[in-house]
């Protein structure tokens, strides 16, 4: 099998807008889950509400559209209720961290033996191109006319201190790393957080000029900072400029998990 | 049956609930229903059940609703805060046609208003509290007994009608403690599984489709949005969102009669009290004062779907007589379905209506 037998094709095409990186993520996830040799019968993708939150829709498994936010209320309640089934989330920055950051926040703590995919396009794209809390300072989107004013927040900082057992961070650029980081977390019992940072040119990258939809993906390739590299600037004194984002597998730990296969 | 057990309202539930088969609780601490969780948390673990505290009642909603599409019976329990926070899955439950049963041990509010003191505050919010057009079905209590009872056919009618079930509860039953004979079964009538090959949400004849249960493989889509018979979004065709919005109404309000469960005493009276929960206690008493059949009661213990034919019973009836724990909730819905007057009688605070009180207003209206 490969990623493409776990699409649900009569549900095809998608409303994702031209040049959105949504699908590349998708792929990766579902390439990863298809390595894993998951049965279709036994597999569940849950999801709250977004652009994001759309992809449950176009996988051929049982799948849970939920309420805004509360997607990992529900997986919490599908995998506690039957830890044999393997249970996916797809969420998005505006439903992770605004709407759902308490349960964020629990998940992690608890520790429930999800695997998370983070698709962080630091806009709220489907509602049209509102301020999320991943916007970052200065851009703008149509609820922050003259510059978002707020800090964003660190999704994969919050996953760690709140206890996720692996937490990483690609991009939709760094496709095959994305896939191997899915994949290790689907393989990771416990709690797992994968944040994939993509282009929304249409209410992101529109409005913060990125003129083409390659401008705002090379802009991810340019100021994506491998951990490593950035461990060994900090060790050395070097200053880790201000406009970068660290990329990498940021934690991996054995924490006791929740609903784990016994 | 078995030997007598003398237990507390919130008990009752709780122990109702496992032997109808729960085996998963969601929930969140909250007075005065936190002892419907400790029981469960004690029970469910020996009994390969799941017991999880949530992080709040939104969690604890969506909790249930994903632990019942893998198969298992599920519910929460809560009161007026924690209600509230629950009205946006409820919706969605409602949407997707998951069966779940949510206990109210109703108190005082608006707002935190009286944690330990007894309403029926919540009987027109559990019935309209989510956004849109929908139908529910809500259980009212007035004995530990019918705590137990009525928590068991919740489950049943859920499962039934796939319909979030109300146990509309309040303070008073929920902690008082009296006898209690516990039967040696209840009735388990199974979720109706999705014949394969069907699709999974084009109704039966009675309006209810099958249950595509996770991890069968039916590769089910569930979600809020307005779906087609498929399960597939389909928002914006006005015919796919009245038709299922109608179906969703319809498959409990065509059922009402099926659903009721009401004692009706004294049918040619002509001044009738209408109750439900713990003022029933009270109604009673004035009855047992007075024997001589000249007053009538109409005891309901189904309020959603409303009874109005339990109503028409009363073919003598010159008024009606609706005690509540509330403004007058139930009052107005029986306003809409007889011609003779209705006399509310509130009662706020916490207090249930004296037998007096009751009385007084007889005379008044004599």
């Amino acid at each position: 099998m490969t990623f493409e037998d776990w699409f649900r094709t009569d549900r095809l095409p998608h409303i994702y807008c031209a040049g959105c990186g949504n699908g590349t993520i998708i792929n990766c996830t579902l390439s990863a889950v298809d390595q894993m040799g998951w049965k279709k019968d036994d597999t569940v993708f849950v999801s709250g509400i977004g652009c994001s939150s759309r992809a449950p829709g176009y996988i051929v498994t049982d799948s849970l559209h939920t309420t805004h936010g509360r997607a990992l209320a529900f997986a919490t309640g599908v995998k506690l209720a039957n830890p044999v089934l393997n249970v996916v989330v797809f969420t998005g920055d505006g439903d992770l961290a605004a709407i759902g950051g308490n349960h964020f926040i629990h998940s992690c703590r608890r520790n429930i033996d999800l695997t998370v995919v983070c698709m962080n396009n630091q806009i709220y794209g489907m509602t049209g191109g509102q301020g999320s809390p991943t916007t970052p300072m200065g851009c703008l989107s149509t609820t922050t006319p003259y510059g978002s004013a707020e800090p964003p927040f660190d999704l994969c900082e919050l996953a760690i201190a709140a206890g996720a057992n692996y937490v990483a961070r690609w991009t939709s650029y760094h496709v095959k790393e994305l896939e191997k980081a899915v994949k290790a977390g689907l393989e990771t019992p416990g709690f797992s957080f994968i944040e994939a940072m993509t282009q929304c040119p249409t209410n992101f990258g529109r409005r913060n000029k990125f003129k083409q939809v390659a401008d705002q993906v090379e802009y991810l390739k340019t100021h994506a900072l491998l951990k490593a590299k950035r461990d060994r600037m900090i060790g050395q004194g070097e200053k880790v400029p201000d406009d970068v984002f660290v990329i990498g597998e940021l934690m991996r730990r054995n924490r006791p998990a929740m609903g784990v296969k016994v | 049956m078995k030997s007598p057990e003398f237990w507390q309202g919130n008990t009752a539930c709780a122990e109702g609930a496992l032997a109808a088969g729960c085996r998963f609780f969601g929930g969140y601490p909250i007075t005065p229903s936190t002892e419907v969780a400790e029981h469960m948390a004690v029970k469910l673990p020996k009994i390969n059940g799941v017991f999880v505290q949530m992080e709040d009642e939104i969690a604890s909603m969506a909790a249930i609703i994903g632990a019942s599409w893998t198969g298992v019976r599920a519910m929460t329990a809560t009161s007026g805060p924690g209600f509230s926070l629950m009205m946006e899955n409820i919706g969605y439950a409602a949407m997707t046609e998951t069966p779940c049963v949510i206990v109210n041990i109703q108190r005082g509010g608006p707002s935190t208003g009286q944690p330990t003191m007894a309403a029926q505050g919540d009987m027109l919010q559990c019935r309209f509290g989510s956004h849109g057009d929908y139908s529910v079905i809500a259980l009212c209590p007035a004995t530990v007994q019918e705590m137990y009872e009525l928590t068991a056919r919740a489950f049943d009618l859920a499962d039934q009608y796939r319909v979030p079930v109300f146990l509309m509860a309040d303070e008073i039953v929920g902690h008082m403690r009296e006898r209690i004979t516990v039967p040696d079964r209840v009735g388990q009538t199974p979720r109706r599984e999705l014949e394969k090959g069907v699709l999974p949400f084009r109704a039966d004849t009675n309006l209810v489709p099958g249950f595509a249960t996770f991890g069968k493989g039916y590769g089910v889509h569930v979600t809020g949005l307005t779906h087609d018979e498929r399960g597939y979004p389909c928002a914006t065709n006005p015919n796919v969102h009245a038709a299922l919005v109608r179906r969703l109404v319809d498959k409990i309000e065509n059922a009402r009669t099926a659903i009721a469960d009401y004692d009706i005493v004294n049918p040619d009276a002509e001044q009738v009290f209408v109750a439900y929960g713990a003022p029933v206690r009270t109604v009673q008493q004035v009855l047992h004062d007075r024997p001589d059949g000249t007053i009538g009661f109409l005891r309901l213990r189904t309020v959603w779907p409303f009874s109005e034919h339990a109503l028409r019973a009363f073919s003598q009836a010159k008024v009606f007589f609706v005690p509540e724990l509330n403004m007058g909730q139930i009052a107005r819905e029986i306003e809409r379905h007889v011609k003779v007057p209705v006399v509310s009688l509130p009662k706020l605070g916490g207090d249930l209506h004296t037998p007096p009180e009751l009385v007084a207003a007889l005379e008044a209206h004599r």
